[in-house]
Formats: C-alpha cells, sequence, structure tokens
C-alpha cells in the first residue's frame, strides 16, 4: 500500500486577514502559518492510522509551494510519514497546484491519495477532484470515515441532508473532513525523527494558470447591534418580524 | 449558452438548483444567450418546470443507474452536454464539488469555487468569491474560454418567469460507476442547514445536550434549521454536520439566531455572511455581538422560553 497526502499551507484560524497593494495582496506579516486543518487532522492522521495498521504501507506527503513551507512539512513529518515532496512553486491557482500534485502522483504509483476537503484560505475544495480527473482515478469528496476491505476501501461521505456509504476500487482519491479520524500532537520523538526524514525538492512542470487573483475586498462592518431588553423578549420577535421582516 | 447542473436527491429537484437556474438564466441574460440545464437519474418532479426558473432546455438522462452518484460517470456526461456551452454553473454543495473540479479539467475551463455574485464583464471574466472560509471576498478572473462557477447556496435570488422548458433526452450511455453507493443515510423531516433561510444555533452557553429543546422548538416554529459551534460538536452534544464555522459548515442565511454561543473569529467567519443576524448572551462583552444585528443580553434559559411563546402567538395570528 502505497499513500500520497497533499499538505497545504494556510494562515492560522485565527489570524487578522487584511489586504496590501490596493487590496491585491494578502498582508503576511505577524501572521503564523500552519498545516490546513483539514489537510492534517484528517487526511494526514487516518493515513498515519493506516500505517499503523500496516506497517508495510509506505507514506509520502507532497506540498505545492516556496522554501517557507518547510516548517510546516517538517511538522506534518513528525506526526508521522516517510518522506515529502516540496514542488518548488508559488502559485493561488487550483489547476496548476493539481497538475503538480498529478504528475508527481503518475511517477509514484499510489493507491491512495488524501488530501483535505478545503483549505482554510481560498476554499476551492477543488484540488482532490482535478488530481482524480487528471490521472482518470475515481474520487470521494467529503469523507469521514475511511475503511479498507481488501483491494477494496469503504467510505462514509457527508452528502445534502445526510450521509452516504460508498464503496470503491483502488487506486481512489478522497478528500477528508471531521469524523476521519482525531487531532494528533507531535511526540518528541516524532519531532526528532523528522529532521532527518527525506524532504526532496523538485521543480515544477509547465502548467497553465486558469485563474488571476484579481483582488480582494473584506466584508462590510456591521452599522451596529440593536439591543433589546431580557425583561421584553417579545420585543425581539416583534422587530425580526416587523421591521428586518426574515418571517 | 449556460449549462447549470440540476441536482437531485431522493426523487427530487433540489432546492439549491432553482437559485443555481436563476443564476445561470441571469448570465446568459446578461451575456446575450440561453441557459440550458442538465438533470441526471430519475426524478418524481416535473423537469419542464424548471423552465420557471429561466431554464429555455433541460437535458436528461433518466437511467436509474445515474441515481448512484459516482462524479467520474457524470462528469463524462456533463462534459459532452457542456460542449457548446460558454460558462457552466453548479451549487456549491457536496455534489458540485465533487464534479465541477473534475469538469474543470475536461473542459480545461478555468472554475471559480464558491461564487457569492454574478460575474463581472467590465474587465474579462471576474467573479468574486469567498475566501479565507468567510472573513474575505476574493475576486477572480478566469483566463480560460469556457468558465465554471459553483454558487454559494442562499447568495443569489431565486426569480421565478412562469415560462415552461423543453425536455430533451441525452443519448448516452453511462459509464458503469467506479464508486458503489452501498446505502444512504438522510436526515428525514429536517432542513438541510446548507440550504436554509433560518438556523438556530446553540453553544457551550446551554450547559449541556437536554437542553437543547429550546433550540429544536424554535426552528421547528420557524422551519428553521439547528446548528451548533464547534465545541458543542466535539463534546458530541450534537452531530458534528451541524458544527457551523471556519472548520465546519460555511452558511449564509436570512436570518442566523445564535444562543449561549461567544462569537469566537473561527466561528464568526462561518456564519458571517448571514443577512440578519441575532445573539442571545448573558455575557455583554461576548465579541458576538459587534457582530449581531439584534442581540439581547440575558440568561438563555429566561429569555428563550419568551422568544418560543412569541412567535408561536404570532405564527398563531
Amino acid at each position: 500500500m502505497k499513500i500520497l497526502v497533499c499538505i497545504s499551507r494556510t494562515p492560522d484560524t485565527t489570524a487578522k486577514i487584511t489586504f496590501s497593494d490596493n487590496n491585491t495582496k494578502f498582508e503576511t506579516a505577524g501572521v503564523q502559518w500552519i498545516i490546513n486543518p483539514y489537510d492534517e487532522w484528517y487526511a494526514l492522521v487516518r493515513a498515519i492510522e493506516l500505517k499503523e495498521a500496516d506497517p508495510t504501507t509506505i507514506l509520502h506527503l507532497i506540498n505545492v509551494g516556496g522554501a517557507e513551507s518547510e516548517p510546516i512539512i517538517r511538522k506534518a513529518l513528525a506526526l508521522g510519514g516517510d518522506e515529502a515532496i516540496r514542488v518548488n512553486t508559488e502559485t493561488s491557482d487550483s489547476f496548476n497546484i493539481a497538475s503538480q500534485i498529478a504528475a508527481v502522483a503518475k511517477e509514484g504509483g499510489y493507491d491512495l491519495i488524501f488530501t483535505g476537503k478545503e483549505t482554510i484560505d481560498y476554499n476551492g475544495s477543488s484540488i482532490g477532484g482535478m488530481v482524480a480527473e487528471m490521472l482518470d482515478l475515481p474520487y470521494i469528496s467529503h469523507a469521514i470515515k475511511f475503511d479498507l476491505d481488501g483491494a477494496n476501501a469503504v467510505v462514509v461521505r457527508e452528502i445534502d441532508g445526510g450521509e452516504e456509504t460508498d464503496k470503491a476500487s483502488l487506486p481512489l482519491v478522497v478528500s477528508c473532513q471531521k469524523g476521519m479520524a482525531e487531532q494528533r500532537i507531535p511526540n518528541m520523538k516524532g519531532i526528532m525523527g523528522a529532521r532527518t526524514k527525506s524532504l526532496k525538492v523538485v521543480e515544477a512542470v509547465a502548467a497553465e494558470d486558469y485563474t488571476s487573483i484579481a483582488s480582494f475586498d473584506l466584508p462590510p462592518a456591521k452599522s451596529g447591534v440593536k439591543l433589546v431588553s431580557a425583561e421584553n423578549p417579545e420585543e425581539l420577535v416583534r422587530l425580526l418580524h416587523e421591521e428586518a421582516k426574515v418571517f | 449558452m449556460v449549462l447549470v447542473f440540476i441536482d437531485q436527491q431522493d426523487g427530487h429537484i433540489k432546492k439549491s438548483s432553482f437559485e443555481a437556474a436563476s443564476y445561470a438564466a441571469k448570465i446568459a441574460e446578461i451575456t446575450g444567450t440561453t441557459a440550458e440545464g442538465i438533470l441526471l437519474g430519475t426524478v418524481n418532479d416535473e423537469v419542464a418546470t424548471l423552465g420557471n426558473y429561466g431554464l429555455t432546455k433541460v437535458h436528461t438522462l433518466a437511467e436509474a443507474n445515474l441515481n448512484n452518484f459516482d462524479a467520474q460517470v457524470y462528469t463524462k456526461i456533463i462534459a459532452a452536454a457542456a460542449e457548446t456551452a460558454d460558462v457552466v454553473v453548479f451549487s456549491n454543495n457536496t455534489t458540485g464539488k465533487a464534479i465541477a473540479p473534475r469538469l474543470s479539467v475536461r473542459l480545461k475551463a478555468g472554475l471559480i469555487a464558491g461564487a457569492a455574485a454574478l460575474p463581472d464583464l467590465s474587465n474579462g471574466f471576474t467573479v468574486k468569491k469567498t475566501v479565507f472560509s468567510g472573513k474575505a471576498f476574493a475576486n477572480i478572473t478566469v483566463n480560460t474560454a469556457k468558465k465554471i462557477i459553483t454558487l454559494n447556496p442562499n447568495s443569489f435570488n431565486v426569480i421565478t418567469t412562469g415560462g415552461t422548458a423543453e425536455v430533451v433526452a441525452l443519448n448516452m450511455t453511462p459509464d458503469a460507476p467506479k464508486v458503489q453507493v452501498v446505502s444512504t443515510d438522510l436526515v428525514k423531516g429536517e432542513v438541510p442547514l446548507g440550504e436554509a433561510d433560518i438556523v438556530v444555533s446553540g453553544g457551550r452557553g446551554l450547559k449541556g445536550p437536554e437542553n437543547w429543546g429550546m433550540i429544536t422548538d424554535l426552528a421547528h416554529l420557524l422551519g428553521a434549521a439547528t446548528a451548533c459551534s464547534r465545541p458543542v460538536a466535539d463534546i458530541n452534544w450534537r452531530p458534528h454536520h451541524e458544527h457551523v464555522g471556519q472548520t465546519g459548515l460555511a452558511i449564509a442565511p436570512n436570518l442566523y439566531i445564535a444562543v449561549g454561543i461567544s462569537g469566537a473569529i473561527q466561528h464568526l467567519a462561518g456564519v458571517n455572511r448571514s443577512k440578519t443576524i441575532v445573539v442571545i448572551n448573558k455575557d455583554p462583552e461576548a465579541p458576538f455581538f459587534k457582530a449581531a444585528d439584534y442581540g439581547i443580553v440575558g440568561d438563555a434559559f429566561e429569555v428563550m422560553p419568551k422568544i418560543i411563546a412569541a412567535v408561536k402567538a404570532l405564527k398563531a395570528s
């Protein structure tokens, strides 16, 4: 069994989001960077669990990004995984990123490719589906449970208003979310071991940017809260009905 | 031509598809073309009524085995129907998110995932989408000839025209699926959170799952969906699919009522696109009040029964 987990670098969930250069660039000053939570907590940890269940499993991590991604890649290696690959390019375009991952995956011959269900910065939910199409593989998105049953995968995925259980043969691409696994904290042995694990840097293949960011906007500020006395909650219902007209 | 994917579940066209169809029809109007739909699998609904949302034509492939959803099989059929399309529209739901990226590769079409507005055609083709989990918007320019857009639910008003669509059966044989759906487990009788107009949500301030009656009672009265904050899902007071926020579902209902939720930045990220926000919290310093339109500083256990009674009286009048 050979597994590839896609790892993205994102601002911390508490980061203040501001923009510079006439609202065309994300302001990175003072921002803490983390492994995208869906990639780390669910995709990576579930892959590590699969390797723990079958130690012959080979687990590779891939990141598409510049040298500034290396601290989060080392952190991911401290959680688990045998080696990491960084494709040395910077782009915000999903098609370009997916092209880089697909090129590495084609060489590696993986049975399973895991991604998070989306990144918390661009919220594209696109990489898994694009990589699957590029490799002509089946794709199961929004997985909340993943198990192996011989040569098949049994996956529970979220659908609108409920859940669905799917069965698919490998190789397979899966996007992962809450439910797949529990968040882990790297231990000292993992952190020490990660220093000597292989982190291979490869150059990008030629790929187009299908999209580009023209500018950013912040949502309009609220005009201020209208407070209603706790003694008279009926007034709130009247305001919602007559003023806001929401029911 | 603008093509819109009409999503169905359990024999019925999803409500989010009416919104996506209206959005597609509007794009067709501003680009001087027509909007058509594509519906795969079998439904009990009258397909021609999709004309009421501005579609001139709906392509169907009413094969029962397409009720077994496999994004790969769907992508191939939609790609064939999209040959003459300039823009393809999906709802940004679990189905749309599974198909649209594949279709983007197949059609060599740039993808806008999570659109919040109509395209701006003044300088190329630029669409506003949510980024940083709702904390900001990005205006993304698509550089390819064909474009794919997934539309965030509740971000475009449904427009009805009274029209009727021509229904055309596609002449294709679907591939055998590689993903077999073994079973589905739908929560019956509840409003799906992503599509709900009104959402009533509870946090740790409710002290325990046994106190959720006040949330579900108000939700039932208002025809609303129920939601919760992350800590509540983490300690299993409520199912995780109810978790709204940065690492849960991002929603944009007309009305969001938050009870006993302090409003951490991660929670706000998932709900701040709601049109009207109501916060009920006993802590006047709760950050949520800064993001709210209406608020009550008070104990939910005293305030909520009075609100429920007042809504009941209003609904009865």
